[in-house]
């Protein structure tokens, strides 16, 4: 079943961090926000928790770096010992630059796919904009209408008092 | 209703609007949100002006001459560069470390500034981190054709299945590490660069009326919305990776330094190394940061969002880092009378008196004397002299490694090794040609991608500016009652 969605758009950040705070004092559930740059303390207004994906990172990173260590400590110990100016098979402090090298581009990597992953960013999809110019001067907030209960008008009102420049329903998916 | 409605209403100016007047000013006049779209991408969607195509056919010829030289290279082998028994090193690495160290300005520019809450980094760290990623291409070029057989540099990675029996690369040669933190650095850098692009694609993609332009910037902008879902995802994983590539960059120079302090030649074998090279990096690395900017900001007219403000900043990182060089040249001196030992005095005395002393002079003239013109505004904000300081930077800093590099070599320990190195036209050539493609490309770069982040302009112009600046002392901003489970009491900040 296609979504209903009520979507505002405002001409500039303020309008939108006020509307997404008297939307939600009123227990509406906010779908989305959309704006051309990150708006600060947006997230708070809308109660998104702070993003898990350093967690990625952390955990890539931390894969990496022991397989970097128990690779070069097999190959330097195991499969082909090089007696290289007498310095012991498990020079574990040389092998330090490249277990650094290999966490960091490990975890940076995963991070990012995670990143495109959650976000559903892939090559070649098709964008879904709430309005037009959002991705350049435009801000719009986005109800959905299974969300929350509305009462329409109230709704309206509230936008309205909050300086929405445009109001209007959209069915399909966002 | 506010934390800072209340303090309003009470008259009291809170620690953090306090720090809020006046706000910075880093882009001229207060154009809307629409006019920076146009005017950063109107350079992408008009014809190129004669400046432009000028640079480009110089560029390009570098870039063609570039090709000849390493085609010729790889048919007659390394012969024909100036090459002989005793300096086995010269153009080839001298110019792989000038590009590595030309890129360590731009993720200066895009991690640890950001990391440091600099507003002003948002004009430039763009086409900064454009800078690193060619300069990084320019700099791998070299370790790859210095090798006597170039088809077989993927020898340098440890790569399954091993086909050299169960031999693996030497884990603890400096050369290996260097090829994990020149690939690792590359990687990095290009996703960096990509993933801050991914919003601005969007908003070309949308400017775009159709066709081809249309195909590409919808492929690259990963379907981007500007969902603020997604922009709250989005801020994290930049710091994370800023975070990542902070401590990169500063491994990568100190790695570099380390093919040569880890052995036992006069004048390489010592333990300032790392961090000279990495405050050397940085300060060539900004001398073209300024080059580039400089004419930039002259033939793509965007004298507004890059402005005399930010050549004065770069000015005094430029001066900055190259004090830190002239401490760093002093102290080796210093250490080489100290030490007491023979072979490593001699290295400079004849680094000062011998055959190669103009180099040295001329280094010192340019990475010592020259960041000193800079302390007056006067002359920080004087576009044309700024040019020819970057000019000089860049130049120094090029002879700093030959320096290092080729007079090391030309006289070690024993008199009968000694030699003299005299570059060949295709030691010249090449030199010339990697210039070339780091300049074609950049070239390129402003022609089809936006060189200026719109999104982070926007984010400063708006409101944004002192947002960005409150965001230093954690979230003024109070959370919203309701169901946010963090919810504390509203911040209040007696007098």
């Amino acid at each position: 079943m296609p979504n209903t969605f009520v979507i505002a758009t405002f001409s500039d950040a303020d309008s939108l961090l006020g509307a997404v705070r008297a939307v939600r004092a009123e227990n509406f559930r906010i779908f989305d926000a959309y704006a051309p740059y990150p708006i600060h303390g947006l997230d708070h207004a809308m109660g998104i928790r702070r993003s898990r994906l350093p967690w990625v990172t952390f955990l890539a990173g931390l894969m990496a770096l022991t397989f970097a260590l128990s690779f070069q400590f097999y190959t330097s110990v195991f499969d082909w010992p090089l007696n290289v100016g007498g310095k012991p098979d498990n020079s574990a402090l040389a092998f330090v630059p490249i277990c650094f090298e290999l966490t960091v581009l490990i975890g940076g990597l995963a991070t990012v796919a995670a990143l495109f992953l959650r976000a559903r960013l892939y090559p070649g999809k098709k964008e879904s904009l709430p309005a037009n110019g959002v991705t350049n001067d435009q801000f719009a907030l986005a109800l959905r209408e299974r969300d929350s209960f509305f009462n329409m008008e109230h709704l309206v009102a509230i936008l309205r008092k909050s300086g929405a420049k445009n109001i209007q329903q959209k069915v399909g998916e966002l | 209703m506010s934390t800072a409605t209340i303090h309003l209403e009470q008259g009291l100016p809170t620690a953090s609007e306090a720090q809020v007047l006046p706000p910075p000013q880093w882009v001229e006049g207060h154009p809307a949100l629409g006019q920076i779209t146009d005017d950063i991408a109107h350079p992408l969607e008009a014809r190129p002006g004669k400046g432009w195509w000028i640079c480009f056919g110089i560029a390009f010829t570098a870039l063609l001459n570039l090709g000849g030289m390493v085609t010729y290279l790889i048919a007659k082998g390394i012969g024909v560069w100036g090459l002989n028994n005793s300096v086995g090193w010269a153009f080839d690495i001298t110019n792989f470390v000038f590009w590595v160290g030309i890129g360590h300005a731009g993720t200066l520019i895009s991690a640890i500034l950001l990391l440091f809450r600099q507003v002003w980094r948002t004009s430039i760290n763009r086409s900064a981190e454009a800078m690193t990623i060619f300069a990084v291409m320019c700099a791998g070029l070299f370790p790859a054709i210095h090798m006597g057989r170039p088809w077989d540099a993927f020898f340098i990675f440890p790569y399954f299945p091993n086909q050299r029996g169960p031999l693996w690369v030497n884990f603890r040669s400096p050369l290996v590490w260097d090829v994990f933190a020149i690939s690792t650095y590359l990687t990095i850098s290009l996703v960096f660069w990509y993933l801050g692009m991914v919003p601005d694609l969007a908003t070309l993609r949308d400017r775009a009326k159709g066709g081809i332009k249309k195909f590409v910037f919808r492929l690259l902008s990963l379907g981007w919305n500007g969902s603020h879902r997604t922009w709250a995802r989005y801020e994290i994983v930049s710091l994370v990776l800023a975070g990542l590539a902070t401590p990169l960059v500063l491994s990568v120079h100190s790695i570099v330094s380390m093919d040569f302090a880890t052995s036992v030649l006069p004048g390489w074998h010592t333990t300032i190394f790392p961090p000279y090279f990495v405050a050397g990096a940085i300060y060539s690395g900004f001398g073209m940061v300024l080059t580039l900017l400089i004419i930039t900001r002259q033939t793509m007219h965007l004298q507004r969002y890059i402005t005399l403000a930010h050549l004065d900043k770069m000015a005094k990182v430029t001066m900055l880092t190259g004090m830190i060089v002239s401490y760093a040249y002093a102290t080796e001196f210093f250490s080489a009378w100290y030490s007491g030992n023979m072979y490593e005095r001699y290295h400079f005395i004849n680094r000062a008196t011998g055959p190669y002393a103009w180099c040295f002079y001329l280094m010192v003239l340019c990475n010592v004397i020259v960041p000193h013109l800079l302390w007056t505004k006067k002359a920080r904000t004087n576009v044309p002299f700024l040019f020819i300081v970057s000019i000089l930077i860049n130049i120094g800093m090029w002879f700093e490694r030959f320096v290092i590099i080729v007079v090391s070599l030309h006289r070690a320990f024993l008199p009968s090794g000694w030699g003299m190195f005299y570059p060949t036209v295709v030691d010249v050539g090449v030199l010339v040609g990697s210039f070339g493609l780091f300049f074609t490309c950049f070239l390129l770069f402003i022609r089809v991608l936006p060189m200026i982040a719109m999104w982070e302009i926007k984010g400063v112009v708006g409101h944004g500016a002192h947002k960005i600046a409150l965001s230093a002392d954690e979230d003024g901003t109070e959370p919203l009652s309701g169901d946010n489970e963090e919810t504390g009491q509203p911040e209040v900040v007696s007098a």
